[in-house]
């Protein structure tokens, strides 16, 4: 049989112009940085035109310019140090409390029997709802902020660690009890390597309760902190103040969260599909 | 391996009924033999590898192995799994240690050194840091095999460990196999329901009967000890492979059965 020629008569690995193919590697970031270009751009014109009022809705460069202000004279470290010392304490202490609690519960399901009903009670509470009951208690200072974050993050980890360690293949112990593992050994071979991946998932989801605990147990009963910065902020309508707030959190929410995934891959390294 | 009037009844707690599995098996493995069971699916061959190994309890009777009688597994015998069941977080290298690493009677260096010469054994040089998902179906069945031989079983339990596998990597692996326990010089026990796979790995076949599982009868596989796959298109193969279709077929009434076999 005779081969027949392509109509154009080019092959078909076509060498593309370099711009292009430049463009076909970055293509993700790229349009995701610019959509965000083109959105920021849209807000500014739409104040410097006085389509909407900036009391409002504020603009990218007066919020810049808050922002610059507020860290030359000095008045956001305050806040910022308070903020990151009552997340540090509190989402410590529901890592250090939480990861064993959960390894213990998922292990022994008699002290899984006896805890269940409470942990149940409160992961399905929204911990917010507390937040007046433990002002009453710990007053208005840091470690009513420190309990808030540490009840908002230490459930969803406790309960990722409890299922990880609770759902291990049945497959794994068989193959561990064949080779003569003892209790011990079959925890520590088998059931904690494979409740890694729910636990650290568990991790991530305590850190945005976390952040909501901060900025809402700041804005409830505070004197200092970036809740706070940004609910005094809003009563006096300093719109781009409040924005510089926002703005802040989500910066921290967005590293640290990144900072859990970096984790996850690290650990991750032998799971199929994935993609470093 | 010697396995004495064993009977194994199991209760299932959901339906509240008893279910004889396994009726007085007596069945022998000589030292460097290969016994290979087949009978019809869900008869029990399983049940009575897991009993071999000591992770079922038997009704009745008892299984001695070298003379002494078995109570939970030992290191004396090794599992090959169906499903590979390599732990996916641990390299290649690490799955086949796994068993020296329980025991802890060995120090470090000398235990990645057995399994460096295992994973030699098994045609796996090179892979020793892969992760198994990087590993095709034969390969991590390799790793399984290696992962039991390290320990230098008496007896090798294979519970049909390349039914998970496409059929030519399977008829490959069979070969495989065979020079890798002649090259460990181990005794194994071995199951399949492929009845063209136990006869040219065996020595013996044990046909098992529907449940409760009895013995059928013993066929012994008087065929060239090495064995080449070409075997499977001689006369002497094909006489024994339909005797033993025949026995299983007189067991396998129901049409579903029929079609698994």
């Amino acid at each position: 049989m005779n081969a027949i020629p392509s109509p154009s008569g080019t092959s078909l690995e076509v060498q593309l112009p370099p711009v292009i193919s430049w463009w076909k590697r970055n293509e993700n970031w790229l349009l995701g940085t610019i959509a965000m270009l083109v959105f920021l751009s849209f807000w500014e014109t739409s104040v410097a035109f006085k389509w909407v009022n900036p009391l409002f809705t504020s603009a990218p460069t007066r919020i810049l310019r808050a922002g610059i202000e507020m860290f030359a004279d000095g008045s956001i470290y305050g806040h910022i140090a308070i903020s990151s010392y009552e997340f540090a304490v509190g989402y410590g202490l529901a890592l250090v409390i939480g990861v064993p609690l959960g390894i213990l519960m998922g292990w022994y399901s008699r002290l899984n029997a006896v805890l269940e009903p409470f942990v149940s009670a409160l992961y399905a509470t929204p911990r917010i709802a507390l937040l007046p009951l433990i002002l009453i208690w710990l007053g208005i200072g840091v470690s009513s902020k420190i309990a808030i974050v540490f009840l908002g993050a230490v459930f969803p980890i406790l309960v990722n660690t409890i299922t990880g360690v609770r759902t291990v293949e049945a497959d794994f112990i068989k193959v561990a009890r064949s080779f003569g593992a003892r209790d011990r050994q079959l925890f520590l071979t088998v059931a904690l390597p494979s409740s890694v991946p729910l636990l650290l998932a568990g991790l991530r989801l305590g850190l945005g309760h976390a952040l909501v605990g901060i900025v809402v147990g700041e804005m409830y009963g505070a004197n200092e902190g970036l809740g706070y910065l940004i609910a005094t902020a809003g009563a006096r309508f300093q719109t781009d103040k409040v924005m510089v707030g926002i703005i802040l959190i989500t910066s921290a929410g967005v590293a640290m969260t990144e900072l859990l995934r970096w984790i996850e891959r690290r650990y991750e390294r032998w799971r199929p599909n994935f993609r470093g | 391996m010697d396995a004495r009037r064993v009977s194994l009844t199991r209760y299932n707690e959901r339906t509240k009924q008893y279910l004889e599995v396994l009726r007085d098996i007596d069945l022998q493995v000589f030292e460097g033999e290969l016994v290979t069971i087949v009978g019809p699916s869900g008869c029990g061959k399983t049940t009575f590898l897991n009993a071999v190994d000591g992770l079922v309890k038997l009704t009745a009777g008892r299984i001695l192995v070298d003379g002494s009688q078995i109570n939970g597994p030992g290191p004396d015998r090794a599992f090959v799994f169906q499903n590979d069941c390599l732990f996916p977080w641990r390299t290649v290298l690490r799955n086949v240690t796994y068993g020296l690493e329980l025991q802890g009677r060995l120090p470090a260096h000398e235990m990645k050194q057995r399994g460096q010469n295992i994973i030699e054994l098994v045609g796996l040089q090179g892979f020793a840091e892969h992760y198994p998902h990087e590993l095709s179906g034969g390969m991590r069945q390799r790793v399984n095999i290696a992962r039991a031989l390290v320990m230098e079983p008496k007896l090798l339990l294979l519970d049909e460990p390349f039914a998970a596998l496409d059929a030519q990597t399977r008829e490959f692996m069979q070969v495989e196999l065979l020079k890798i326990l002649a090259r460990a010089k181990t005794t194994a026990l071995f199951i399949t329901h492929q009845i063209n796979e136990a006869v040219i790995l065996s020595n013996r076949v044990a046909v098992f009967s529907a449940r409760p599982a009895r013995i059928k009868e013993i066929i012994k596989v008087d065929l060239p000890s090495t064995r080449a796959l070409s075997l499977k298109h001689e006369a002497g193969f094909v006489e024994i492979e339909k005797h033993i279709w025949r026995l299983i077929e007189e067991e396998a009434v129901r049409p579903d059965m029929l079609a698994e076999a």
